[in-house]
Protein backbone atom coordinates (compact mmCIF):
# COMPACT_ATOMS: atom_id res chain seq x y z
CA UNK A 1 0.00 0.00 0.00
CA UNK A 2 1.89 3.44 -0.99
CA UNK A 3 1.64 6.20 1.22
CA UNK A 4 -1.75 7.19 2.98
CA UNK A 5 -5.12 6.30 2.39
CA UNK A 6 -5.80 9.18 0.62
CA UNK A 7 -3.09 8.57 -1.81
CA UNK A 8 -4.20 5.06 -2.22
CA UNK A 9 -7.72 5.84 -3.42
CA UNK A 10 -6.58 8.69 -5.68
CA UNK A 11 -4.10 6.30 -7.19
CA UNK A 12 -6.77 3.64 -8.25
CA UNK A 13 -9.05 6.26 -9.19
CA UNK A 14 -7.12 8.03 -11.95
CA UNK A 15 -6.54 6.92 -15.19
CA UNK A 16 -2.90 6.14 -17.17
CA UNK A 17 -3.54 9.70 -19.86
CA UNK A 18 -1.86 10.13 -22.48
CA UNK A 19 -2.10 13.84 -24.22
CA UNK A 20 -0.58 17.04 -24.56
CA UNK A 21 0.50 18.82 -20.97
CA UNK A 22 0.64 23.23 -21.36
CA UNK A 23 3.60 22.84 -19.62
CA UNK A 24 5.20 19.01 -19.38
CA UNK A 25 4.44 18.21 -23.89
CA UNK A 26 3.39 15.49 -24.85
CA UNK A 27 3.24 12.47 -22.37
CA UNK A 28 1.67 10.36 -19.80
CA UNK A 29 0.50 12.60 -17.15
CA UNK A 30 2.32 12.27 -13.38
CA UNK A 31 -1.02 12.66 -11.66
CA UNK A 32 -4.76 13.54 -11.78
CA UNK A 33 -4.12 17.64 -11.92
CA UNK A 34 -1.74 17.13 -14.63
CA UNK A 35 -4.46 15.11 -16.65
CA UNK A 36 -7.36 17.69 -16.52
CA UNK A 37 -5.17 19.99 -17.88
CA UNK A 38 -4.47 18.23 -20.37
CA UNK A 39 -7.72 19.00 -22.00
CA UNK A 40 -10.40 17.19 -24.31
CA UNK A 41 -7.47 15.36 -26.61
CA UNK A 42 -6.08 13.25 -24.24
CA UNK A 43 -6.89 9.67 -24.20
CA UNK A 44 -7.21 7.49 -21.16
CA UNK A 45 -4.89 4.45 -22.27
CA UNK A 46 -5.83 1.82 -19.55
CA UNK A 47 -9.52 2.20 -20.32
CA UNK A 48 -8.82 2.28 -24.28
CA UNK A 49 -6.45 -1.01 -23.56
CA UNK A 50 -8.65 -2.74 -21.59
CA UNK A 51 -12.06 -1.78 -23.34
CA UNK A 52 -10.77 -3.12 -27.05
CA UNK A 53 -8.94 -5.45 -25.22
CA UNK A 54 -12.29 -7.40 -23.76
CA UNK A 55 -14.25 -6.48 -27.10
CA UNK A 56 -11.71 -7.88 -29.30
CA UNK A 57 -12.11 -11.47 -26.78
CA UNK A 58 -15.74 -10.97 -27.25
CA UNK A 59 -15.18 -10.88 -30.90
CA UNK A 60 -12.81 -13.55 -31.13
CA UNK A 61 -14.75 -16.20 -29.01
CA UNK A 62 -17.69 -15.44 -31.23
CA UNK A 63 -16.21 -15.53 -34.08
CA UNK A 64 -14.83 -18.74 -33.66
CA UNK A 65 -18.13 -20.17 -32.59
CA UNK A 66 -19.86 -18.65 -35.67
CA UNK A 67 -16.88 -20.23 -37.80
CA UNK A 68 -17.45 -23.82 -37.02
CA UNK A 69 -21.38 -23.62 -35.99
CA UNK A 70 -23.45 -26.36 -36.96
CA UNK A 71 -26.91 -27.48 -36.74
CA UNK A 72 -26.74 -30.37 -34.89
CA UNK A 73 -26.28 -30.97 -31.18
CA UNK A 74 -24.05 -28.54 -29.64
CA UNK A 75 -21.54 -28.58 -27.24
CA UNK A 76 -19.18 -26.64 -25.31
CA UNK A 77 -18.44 -23.39 -25.95
CA UNK A 78 -20.92 -23.31 -28.43
CA UNK A 79 -23.95 -24.04 -25.82
CA UNK A 80 -22.90 -21.25 -24.06
CA UNK A 81 -22.50 -18.59 -27.16
CA UNK A 82 -25.77 -19.99 -28.34
CA UNK A 83 -27.76 -19.58 -24.59
CA UNK A 84 -26.32 -15.73 -24.60
CA UNK A 85 -27.11 -15.36 -28.64
CA UNK A 86 -30.77 -17.18 -27.92
CA UNK A 87 -31.23 -14.66 -24.51
CA UNK A 88 -30.53 -11.51 -26.68
CA UNK A 89 -32.74 -12.38 -29.52
CA UNK A 90 -35.81 -13.09 -27.18
CA UNK A 91 -35.42 -9.58 -25.58
CA UNK A 92 -35.01 -7.90 -28.96
CA UNK A 93 -38.20 -9.84 -30.28
CA UNK A 94 -40.16 -8.81 -26.87
CA UNK A 95 -39.65 -5.24 -27.51
CA UNK A 96 -38.07 -4.33 -30.74
CA UNK A 97 -41.01 -4.88 -33.90
CA UNK A 98 -39.87 -2.85 -36.63
CA UNK A 99 -37.68 -5.08 -38.91
CA UNK A 100 -34.02 -3.82 -38.29
CA UNK A 101 -30.83 -6.41 -39.14
CA UNK A 102 -28.90 -3.87 -36.86
CA UNK A 103 -30.71 -3.88 -33.38
CA UNK A 104 -30.35 -8.35 -32.68
CA UNK A 105 -25.88 -7.53 -33.15
CA UNK A 106 -26.16 -3.86 -31.70
CA UNK A 107 -27.57 -5.61 -28.28
CA UNK A 108 -25.49 -8.52 -28.21
CA UNK A 109 -22.33 -6.32 -28.58
CA UNK A 110 -23.15 -4.22 -25.69
CA UNK A 111 -24.31 -7.12 -23.69
CA UNK A 112 -21.57 -8.79 -23.99
CA UNK A 113 -19.13 -5.96 -23.83
CA UNK A 114 -20.43 -4.53 -20.92
CA UNK A 115 -20.67 -7.47 -18.97
CA UNK A 116 -16.75 -8.36 -19.92
CA UNK A 117 -15.64 -4.80 -18.87
CA UNK A 118 -17.42 -4.74 -16.15
CA UNK A 119 -16.52 -8.34 -14.93
CA UNK A 120 -13.06 -7.15 -14.61
CA UNK A 121 -14.46 -4.99 -11.40
CA UNK A 122 -14.05 -9.06 -9.49
CA UNK A 123 -9.79 -9.15 -10.52
CA UNK A 124 -8.56 -8.63 -6.82
CA UNK A 125 -8.51 -4.79 -7.25
CA UNK A 126 -4.35 -4.81 -6.65
CA UNK A 127 -3.37 -7.18 -8.77
CA UNK A 128 -3.10 -5.34 -11.84
CA UNK A 129 -2.05 -2.19 -10.92
CA UNK A 130 0.89 -3.81 -8.90
CA UNK A 131 1.82 -6.06 -11.99
CA UNK A 132 1.54 -2.88 -14.25
CA UNK A 133 3.94 -0.80 -11.46
CA UNK A 134 6.63 -3.45 -12.04
CA UNK A 135 6.37 -2.74 -16.01
CA UNK A 136 6.46 0.98 -15.06
CA UNK A 137 3.33 2.23 -15.50
CA UNK A 138 2.01 3.85 -12.50
CA UNK A 139 -1.15 4.18 -13.46
CA UNK A 140 -3.83 1.71 -14.15
CA UNK A 141 -7.43 1.38 -13.98
CA UNK A 142 -8.64 -1.72 -15.24
CA UNK A 143 -12.65 -1.46 -15.11
CA UNK A 144 -13.50 0.62 -18.38
CA UNK A 145 -17.02 1.15 -17.42
CA UNK A 146 -16.05 3.11 -14.11
CA UNK A 147 -14.55 5.95 -16.65
CA UNK A 148 -17.37 8.10 -17.45
CA UNK A 149 -15.58 8.54 -20.84
CA UNK A 150 -16.43 4.63 -21.96
CA UNK A 151 -20.16 4.75 -20.23
CA UNK A 152 -20.65 8.17 -22.32
CA UNK A 153 -18.98 6.92 -25.45
CA UNK A 154 -21.49 4.08 -25.87
CA UNK A 155 -24.66 5.90 -24.63
CA UNK A 156 -23.86 8.48 -26.90
CA UNK A 157 -23.13 6.13 -29.93
CA UNK A 158 -26.85 4.48 -28.92
CA UNK A 159 -27.95 8.25 -28.97
CA UNK A 160 -26.94 8.74 -32.37
CA UNK A 161 -28.45 5.68 -33.41
CA UNK A 162 -32.02 7.01 -31.98
CA UNK A 163 -31.30 10.32 -33.82
CA UNK A 164 -30.96 8.32 -37.30
CA UNK A 165 -33.72 5.92 -37.13
CA UNK A 166 -35.81 8.68 -35.50
CA UNK A 167 -35.54 10.90 -39.10
CA UNK A 168 -35.05 7.93 -40.84
CA UNK A 169 -38.44 6.37 -39.95
CA UNK A 170 -40.70 9.51 -38.91
CA UNK A 171 -38.91 11.69 -41.22
CA UNK A 172 -37.04 15.55 -39.95
CA UNK A 173 -40.90 16.77 -39.68
CA UNK A 174 -42.38 13.74 -38.24
CA UNK A 175 -39.49 13.05 -35.28
CA UNK A 176 -40.19 17.19 -34.78
CA UNK A 177 -44.08 17.05 -34.69
CA UNK A 178 -43.08 14.19 -32.25
CA UNK A 179 -41.13 16.64 -29.68
CA UNK A 180 -42.94 19.82 -30.26
CA UNK A 181 -46.98 18.52 -30.80
CA UNK A 182 -47.28 16.60 -27.85
CA UNK A 183 -48.07 15.66 -24.67
CA UNK A 184 -49.75 19.35 -24.71
CA UNK A 185 -51.57 21.25 -27.54
CA UNK A 186 -49.64 23.11 -30.56
CA UNK A 187 -50.20 26.01 -28.83
CA UNK A 188 -47.86 25.10 -26.27
CA UNK A 189 -44.86 24.42 -28.54
CA UNK A 190 -42.13 25.77 -26.27
CA UNK A 191 -43.50 23.63 -23.03
CA UNK A 192 -43.71 20.72 -25.47
CA UNK A 193 -40.31 20.98 -26.84
CA UNK A 194 -38.87 21.54 -23.29
CA UNK A 195 -40.37 18.50 -22.00
CA UNK A 196 -39.92 16.28 -25.15
CA UNK A 197 -36.38 17.21 -25.20
CA UNK A 198 -35.51 17.22 -21.47
CA UNK A 199 -37.14 13.60 -21.80
CA UNK A 200 -34.81 12.88 -25.25
CA UNK A 201 -31.32 14.03 -23.77
CA UNK A 202 -31.83 12.05 -20.78
CA UNK A 203 -32.03 8.86 -22.40
CA UNK A 204 -28.08 8.92 -23.28
CA UNK A 205 -27.31 10.92 -19.65
CA UNK A 206 -29.25 7.89 -17.66
CA UNK A 207 -27.71 5.17 -19.59
CA UNK A 208 -24.10 6.73 -19.05
CA UNK A 209 -24.84 7.64 -15.37
CA UNK A 210 -26.76 4.76 -14.36
CA UNK A 211 -23.75 1.72 -15.57
CA UNK A 212 -20.90 4.91 -14.69
CA UNK A 213 -22.04 4.97 -10.96
CA UNK A 214 -23.02 1.44 -10.27
CA UNK A 215 -19.43 0.37 -11.56
CA UNK A 216 -17.56 3.63 -10.16
CA UNK A 217 -19.13 3.08 -6.84
CA UNK A 218 -18.62 -0.62 -6.34
CA UNK A 219 -14.90 0.07 -7.68
CA UNK A 220 -14.43 2.47 -4.77
CA UNK A 221 -16.15 0.08 -2.02
CA UNK A 222 -13.56 -2.57 -3.42
CA UNK A 223 -10.99 0.23 -2.69
CA UNK A 224 -12.10 1.29 1.12
CA UNK A 225 -12.24 -2.29 1.82
CA UNK A 226 -8.79 -3.04 0.38
CA UNK A 227 -7.66 0.04 2.98
CA UNK A 228 -8.40 -2.71 6.03
CA UNK A 229 -5.86 -5.03 7.42
CA UNK A 230 -5.01 -7.93 4.95
CA UNK A 231 -6.52 -10.74 7.06
CA UNK A 232 -9.73 -9.10 7.72
CA UNK A 233 -10.28 -7.91 4.12
CA UNK A 234 -12.21 -11.14 3.06
CA UNK A 235 -14.84 -10.54 5.64
CA UNK A 236 -16.37 -7.26 3.48
CA UNK A 237 -14.41 -8.22 0.42
CA UNK A 238 -16.15 -11.81 -0.14
CA UNK A 239 -19.73 -10.63 0.79
CA UNK A 240 -19.08 -7.49 -1.84
CA UNK A 241 -18.07 -9.24 -4.70
CA UNK A 242 -20.40 -12.23 -4.65
CA UNK A 243 -23.32 -8.86 -4.27
CA UNK A 244 -21.77 -7.32 -6.86
CA UNK A 245 -21.71 -10.24 -9.49
CA UNK A 246 -25.87 -9.27 -9.62
CA UNK A 247 -24.91 -5.59 -10.23
CA UNK A 248 -22.32 -6.93 -13.10
CA UNK A 249 -25.00 -8.85 -15.26
CA UNK A 250 -27.72 -6.35 -14.26
CA UNK A 251 -26.07 -2.93 -15.39
CA UNK A 252 -25.25 -5.29 -18.70
CA UNK A 253 -28.62 -6.25 -18.80
CA UNK A 254 -30.25 -2.77 -18.30
CA UNK A 255 -27.75 -1.16 -20.77
CA UNK A 256 -28.82 -3.64 -23.49
CA UNK A 257 -32.75 -3.28 -22.86
CA UNK A 258 -32.80 0.02 -22.89
CA UNK A 259 -31.14 0.39 -25.91
CA UNK A 260 -33.28 -1.96 -27.40
CA UNK A 261 -36.11 -0.12 -26.00
CA UNK A 262 -34.86 3.37 -27.14
CA UNK A 263 -34.36 2.31 -30.66
CA UNK A 264 -37.49 0.43 -30.75
CA UNK A 265 -39.34 3.84 -29.44
CA UNK A 266 -37.57 5.32 -32.42
CA UNK A 267 -38.87 3.28 -34.81
CA UNK A 268 -42.37 3.82 -33.83
CA UNK A 269 -45.27 6.33 -34.69
CA UNK A 270 -47.34 7.95 -31.86
CA UNK B 1 -12.58 12.83 -13.66
CA UNK B 2 -12.16 14.46 -17.13
CA UNK B 3 -14.24 13.79 -20.07
CA UNK B 4 -11.57 13.88 -22.79
CA UNK B 5 -10.98 11.56 -26.13
CA UNK B 6 -11.39 8.31 -24.37
CA UNK B 7 -15.20 9.24 -25.47
CA UNK B 8 -14.61 9.09 -29.01
CA UNK B 9 -11.90 6.34 -28.96
CA UNK B 10 -14.81 4.06 -27.14
CA UNK B 11 -17.74 5.39 -29.49
CA UNK B 12 -14.92 4.29 -32.35
CA UNK B 13 -14.18 0.91 -31.03
CA UNK B 14 -18.21 0.64 -30.01
CA UNK B 15 -18.77 1.24 -33.83
CA UNK B 16 -16.10 -1.38 -34.88
CA UNK B 17 -17.75 -3.89 -32.50
CA UNK B 18 -21.27 -3.58 -33.42
CA UNK B 19 -20.13 -3.55 -37.40
CA UNK B 20 -17.97 -6.70 -36.78
CA UNK B 21 -20.71 -8.90 -34.63
CA UNK B 22 -23.26 -7.84 -37.36
CA UNK B 23 -21.12 -8.66 -40.19
CA UNK B 24 -18.96 -12.30 -38.93
CA UNK B 25 -20.63 -13.36 -35.55
CA UNK B 26 -24.95 -12.83 -35.87
CA UNK B 27 -26.09 -13.86 -38.47
CA UNK B 28 -24.07 -17.83 -38.77
CA UNK B 29 -25.25 -18.34 -35.11
CA UNK B 30 -28.84 -16.98 -35.91
CA UNK B 31 -29.19 -18.99 -38.96
CA UNK B 32 -27.79 -22.25 -37.43
CA UNK B 33 -29.84 -22.00 -34.18
CA UNK B 34 -32.81 -21.54 -36.68
CA UNK B 35 -31.41 -24.68 -38.79
CA UNK B 36 -31.96 -26.50 -35.62
CA UNK B 37 -35.27 -25.16 -34.56
CA UNK B 38 -36.12 -26.36 -38.20
CA UNK B 39 -34.79 -29.98 -37.71
CA UNK B 40 -36.23 -30.62 -34.67
CA UNK B 41 -39.65 -29.52 -35.70
CA UNK B 42 -39.00 -31.92 -38.15
CA UNK B 43 -37.72 -34.93 -35.94
CA UNK B 44 -41.07 -34.50 -33.89
CA UNK B 45 -43.55 -34.27 -36.87
CA UNK B 46 -41.81 -37.54 -38.40
CA UNK B 47 -41.83 -38.79 -34.71
CA UNK B 48 -45.56 -38.31 -34.73
CA UNK B 49 -46.51 -39.47 -38.11
CA UNK B 50 -44.09 -42.68 -37.16
CA UNK B 51 -45.91 -43.51 -33.94
CA UNK B 52 -49.52 -43.39 -36.11
CA UNK B 53 -47.71 -45.33 -38.89
CA UNK B 54 -46.71 -48.56 -36.03
CA UNK B 55 -50.29 -47.92 -34.83
CA UNK B 56 -51.80 -48.62 -38.04
CA UNK B 57 -48.76 -51.60 -38.50
CA UNK B 58 -50.32 -52.85 -35.57
CA UNK B 59 -53.94 -52.86 -36.19
CA UNK B 60 -53.37 -54.54 -39.80
CA UNK B 61 -50.67 -57.20 -37.99
CA UNK B 62 -53.24 -58.12 -35.68
CA UNK B 63 -56.07 -58.37 -38.49
CA UNK B 64 -53.17 -61.12 -40.37
CA UNK B 65 -52.65 -62.96 -37.35
CA UNK B 66 -56.19 -63.51 -36.25
CA UNK B 67 -57.67 -64.30 -40.12
CA UNK B 68 -54.11 -66.68 -40.04
CA UNK B 69 -55.37 -68.84 -36.72
CA UNK B 70 -58.74 -68.99 -38.25
CA UNK B 71 -57.66 -70.58 -41.70
CA UNK B 72 -55.23 -72.57 -39.79
CA UNK B 73 -57.66 -74.41 -37.58
CA UNK B 74 -59.90 -74.48 -40.62
CA UNK B 75 -56.62 -76.35 -42.37
CA UNK B 76 -56.21 -78.51 -39.41
CA UNK B 77 -59.83 -80.10 -39.14
CA UNK B 78 -59.70 -80.54 -43.01
CA UNK B 79 -56.71 -82.17 -42.34
CA UNK B 80 -58.51 -84.13 -39.53
CA UNK B 81 -61.47 -84.83 -41.48
CA UNK B 82 -59.62 -86.50 -44.49
CA UNK B 83 -57.86 -88.46 -41.98
CA UNK B 84 -60.32 -90.18 -40.64
CA UNK B 85 -61.79 -90.48 -44.12
CA UNK B 86 -58.60 -92.48 -45.34
CA UNK B 87 -58.52 -94.38 -41.82
CA UNK B 88 -61.96 -95.67 -42.94
CA UNK B 89 -61.21 -95.60 -46.35
CA UNK B 90 -58.22 -98.23 -45.71
CA UNK B 91 -60.15 -99.80 -43.06
CA UNK B 92 -63.23 -101.24 -45.57
CA UNK B 93 -60.51 -101.90 -48.04
CA UNK B 94 -59.04 -104.12 -45.71
CA UNK B 95 -62.01 -106.05 -44.94
CA UNK B 96 -62.66 -106.65 -48.86
CA UNK B 97 -59.87 -107.97 -48.83
CA UNK B 98 -59.53 -110.46 -46.17
CA UNK B 99 -62.87 -111.37 -47.29
CA UNK B 100 -62.12 -111.99 -50.74
CA UNK B 101 -58.47 -114.12 -49.61
CA UNK B 102 -61.26 -115.90 -47.07
CA UNK B 103 -63.27 -116.66 -50.18
CA UNK B 104 -61.07 -117.83 -52.47
CA UNK B 105 -59.28 -120.33 -49.65
CA UNK B 106 -62.64 -121.19 -48.95
CA UNK B 107 -63.34 -122.46 -52.53
CA UNK B 108 -59.83 -123.87 -52.45
CA UNK B 109 -60.88 -126.14 -49.96
CA UNK B 110 -63.91 -126.71 -51.12
CA UNK B 111 -62.01 -128.00 -54.68
CA UNK B 112 -60.14 -130.08 -52.38
CA UNK B 113 -62.68 -131.73 -50.93
CA UNK B 114 -64.39 -132.55 -53.72
CA UNK B 115 -61.30 -133.91 -55.92
CA UNK B 116 -60.65 -136.11 -52.28
CA UNK B 117 -63.73 -136.96 -52.67
CA UNK B 118 -63.89 -138.31 -56.38
CA UNK B 119 -60.51 -139.87 -55.87
CA UNK B 120 -61.92 -141.90 -52.42
CA UNK B 121 -64.60 -142.94 -54.89
CA UNK B 122 -62.52 -144.56 -57.50
CA UNK B 123 -60.62 -145.60 -55.11
CA UNK B 124 -63.50 -147.16 -53.44
CA UNK B 125 -65.14 -148.72 -56.75
CA UNK B 126 -61.74 -150.10 -57.49
CA UNK B 127 -61.68 -152.17 -53.92
CA UNK B 128 -65.44 -152.55 -54.61
CA UNK B 129 -64.38 -154.36 -57.77
CA UNK B 130 -61.25 -156.32 -56.10
CA UNK B 131 -63.45 -157.92 -53.11
CA UNK B 132 -66.23 -158.76 -55.28
CA UNK B 133 -63.47 -160.19 -57.28
CA UNK B 134 -62.24 -162.32 -54.46
CA UNK B 135 -65.83 -163.41 -53.18
CA UNK B 136 -66.60 -163.98 -56.45
CA UNK B 137 -63.54 -165.81 -57.47
CA UNK B 138 -63.68 -164.79 -60.81
CA UNK B 139 -62.72 -162.10 -62.66
CA UNK B 140 -66.00 -159.30 -63.16
CA UNK B 141 -66.01 -157.93 -66.81
CA UNK B 142 -65.42 -154.46 -65.47
CA UNK B 143 -66.92 -152.94 -68.77
CA UNK B 144 -69.83 -155.16 -68.47
CA UNK B 145 -70.51 -153.61 -64.76
CA UNK B 146 -69.73 -150.93 -65.63
CA UNK B 147 -73.51 -149.23 -64.98
CA UNK B 148 -73.44 -150.99 -62.14
CA UNK B 149 -70.26 -149.52 -60.24
CA UNK B 150 -71.06 -146.42 -61.38
CA UNK B 151 -74.10 -146.69 -59.30
CA UNK B 152 -72.37 -147.24 -56.66
CA UNK B 153 -70.02 -144.78 -57.26
CA UNK B 154 -72.36 -142.37 -57.35
CA UNK B 155 -74.19 -143.76 -54.20
CA UNK B 156 -70.99 -143.13 -51.92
Amino acid sequence: MAGSAKEYIEHHLTNLTLGVHPENGFGFAHNGKEAGEMGFWAIHVDSMFWAIGLGTLFCWIFKRVADNIHSGVPSGLQNGVETVVEFIDTAVKESFHAKNELIAPLALTVFMWILLMNTMDLVPIDWIPTLATVFGVHYMKVVPTTDINVTFGMSLSVFALILYYSVKVKGAGGFFAELAFQPFPKWMMPANLLLEGVGLIAKPLSLALRLFGNLYAGELIFILIALLPFYLQWTLAVPWAIFHILVIVLQAFIFMTLTIVYLAMAHEHH
Amino acid sequence: MNINATLLGQAISFGIFVWFCMKYVWPPIIAAMNERQAKIADGLAAAEKGAEAEEVAKREAGQLISEAKAQAADIIAQAQKRSNQMVEEARDEARTEGEKVKASAQSEIDQGVVSAREALRGQVSALAVTGAERILGREIDANAHAEALDDLVKQL
